[in-house]
């Protein structure tokens, strides 16, 4: 390993070229050297590009490609449809369901993991007996996968499961409703069993956040005479700031692209009603199971456009700021 | 901090951090448990606890059942994921961090760009994709994709650390002979080893739990993952509930025992993602 790059060490050339080299000489090594850096350059950087482009970049442009065909996924695509692909979509009532699914999840997984993680964040945000055993506790959930978490839930919530056995017991059978088969109920038994996987993530998050913050600004604060409350309100939450708008988007982009929950936990004909389907089970039940691989396509390319539009707002307009040194801004 | 505070909160404070914590596992707790009752039991009083203990649901699964194939393909897949994520993922980092060149920002934020890329909103033409390439039904099939969309975060993640290791190092390993590689590998390597473990477990956590992907590109249930397993156990088996718990608490298992070692580095990676 020593010898890869001797142009680079002027300690191991002094032997071969005399004192005081002519100009031409010098250029030449120069000229060696700068070689030498591109070959290194573009030999460890081009693995990753093109693993890169070609998974990551090369399917998104045939998506686009795809949508535009009538097409059973079998030779080439020929039958040359145009945008039909994409009015037939928002003509499909069950397609604008699973929009108004994802508008839910992505709303009220900002709502309800919100307000819980930075209230329990806050109120925990100090040393206690036990501390690293209750973040590794409230991190269980997150870490399962959303297959096996949402298969537990299954079994939990079915028809006088485990749920609806410990409603009566505690003398709210009234409350008891047929979680995952009722029209009306499913999706927001859906957004249940979401709130419980990543409400974990945003307090460790949050929790990681706040360890950031300096003591002394807590104690400068309460040499001024401010509550607790006033403390959390004016220093803590303020501070979270660039935290609780990266949770945002990271909440964000992850509802809009609920699958595998929804896949396990709610049967195929609920989903397929429309009930609780999202723009990627529809697009996988339409594109993959169904055949329809230019329609899945033109719902894949929807899919696309509404996450990739609605982060490049995000980061536009809040996110700016936060992540300047991973997106815009250089290293050093 | 005054004492006051301290004195009516840590009550408060327990009881919260109890509430959550039990939350958080109490469904857990519940599916391990009742791993070990029989259907009938569960059938007739679903939330009551085991009586007696039954060991026969989980020999079932670790004799009986795909359950052992289905963990050593998500043990390959997850592991040619993290290092082709770390390998990759160094190289291209070590060249955005220690290198100046034309166009250096310009690549960074072309990898960057990944970040905003859905990958579900790919897997479809993917599918196709690895398809014409003939490598559905193979672990390449899952594995290629995973590396690919776990690099932007490791780049991220990666760029930072090499580049705040003092150019003075750089320069006295260049004095002693070493050339940029031989500086790599032998000073810059060793000193951000921390990380290097944080993308790695990541990269294995997202891999090991992963199921869009397995779910369309391996038909073949002998490449089946643990997430296909428990899915196609589960509806295979319906009416063996004690079963399904006792196949989903093994699946568990892997996953809780690897965070509880890991658990700093997913932390730490989380925090170093949001400082960017």
């Amino acid at each position: 390993m020593t010898a890869t790059n001797p142009t680079l060490s002027p300690a191991g050339d002094a032997s071969a070229p005399p004192a005081g080299l002519r100009p031409s000489r010098r250029t030449s090594i120069r000229a060696v050297q700068t070689r030498r850096k591109w070959y290194e350059i573009v030999g460890l950087t081009l693995p990753a590009v093109i693993v890169y482009v070609m998974f990551v970049l090369v399917p998104m442009g045939f998506a686009v490609y795809y949508s535009l065909f009538r097409w059973r996924g079998i030779g080439p695509p020929t039958d040359y449809v145009g945008f039909d692909n994409y009015v037939l979509a928002f003509q499909d009532p069950i397609f604008l369901d699973a929009l108004r699914n994802n508008a839910i999840i992505v709303v009220g997984s900002l709502l309800v993991q919100g307000p819980i993680a930075l209230a329990v964040a806050l109120l925990l945000n100090r040393r206690f007996r036990g501390r690293a055993v209750f973040r590794l506790l409230v991190f269980v959930p997150y870490v399962l996968a959303e297959v096996t978490a949402g298969i537990m839930w299954k079994l939990l919530l079915t028809d006088n499961g485990t749920v609806d056995a410990l409603l009566r017991s505690l003398g709210l059978g009234s409350l008891v409703r047929a979680w995952l088969a009722d029209l009306d109920v499913v999706i927001w038994t859906m957004l249940f069993v979401l709130t419980w996987k990543y409400v974990g993530f945003a307090i460790i998050l949050l929790l990681a956040g706040l360890s950031n913050v300096p003591q002394e600004l807590t104690e400068a604060a309460a040499i001024d005479g401010a509550s607790w409350w006033q403390t959390q309100r004016h220093v803590m939450v303020p501070l979270l700031g660039p935290t609780i708008r990266i949770w945002m988007f990271l909440s964000m982009i992850g509802s809009l692209q609920a699958f595998e929950v929804i896949w396990v936990t709610s049967v195929p004909a609920v989903r397929s009603l429309g009930a609780s389907a999202t723009m990627a089970t529809y697009m996988v039940d339409n594109g993959f199971f169904a055949r329809l691989w230019g329609y899945g396509n033109a719902v894949a390319v929807i899919l696309f456009v509404i996450s990739f539009v609605a982060a490049l707002l995000f980061q536009r307009f809040l996110l700016r700021r936060d992540i300047e040194g991973a997106v815009t801004g250089r290293v050093n | 901090m005054t004492r006051r505070p301290v004195a009516w909160s840590t009550p408060l404070t327990y009881a919260l951090a109890l509430a959550v914590a039990a939350v958080s596992i109490a469904p857990v707790v519940y599916v391990i448990i009742g791993g070990f009752r029989t259907t009938p039991q569960i059938a007739a009083d679903p939330a009551g606890l085991p009586d007696p203990w039954v060991w026969d649901n989980y020999a079932r699964v670790l004799t009986q059942s795909d359950f052992w194939k289905q963990a050593l393909n998500s043990a390959v897949i997850a592991l040619g994921t993290t290092v082709g994520v770390v390998v990759l993922g160094v190289c291209a980092a070590f060249v955005l961090a220690r290198y100046t060149f034309r166009g250096r920002e310009g690549l960074y934020t072309f990898f960057t760009l990944g970040l905003l890329f859905p990958s579900g909103a790919a897997i479809l033409p993917l599918y196709l994709m690895l398809r014409d390439l003939t490598l559905i039904n193979s672990y390449y099939a899952v594995i290629l994709p995973q590396i690919a969309f776990s690099l932007p975060l490791t780049i991220v993640i990666l760029r930072p650390f090499l580049s705040a290791v003092p150019r003075e190092l750089e320069d006295a390993a260049a004095i002693d002979g070493a050339g940029r590689l031989g500086f790599l590998w032998r000073i810059l390597l060793p000193l951000s080893r921390p990380a290097l473990v944080t993308v790695g477990v990541l990269a294995f956590v997202a891999s090991w739990n992963a199921f869009l992907l397995p779910l369309l590109v391996l038909g073949d249930a002998d490449l089946h993952t643990l997430p296909l397993g428990v899915q196609n156990f589960s509806s295979q088996y319906t009416s063996d509930t004690a079963g399904i718990l006792a196949f989903t608490s093994l699946a568990m298992l892997p996953a809780l025992l690897f965070f509880t070692f890991a658990e700093k580095q997913i932390v730490g990676g989380l925090q170093g993602a949001v400082k960017g």
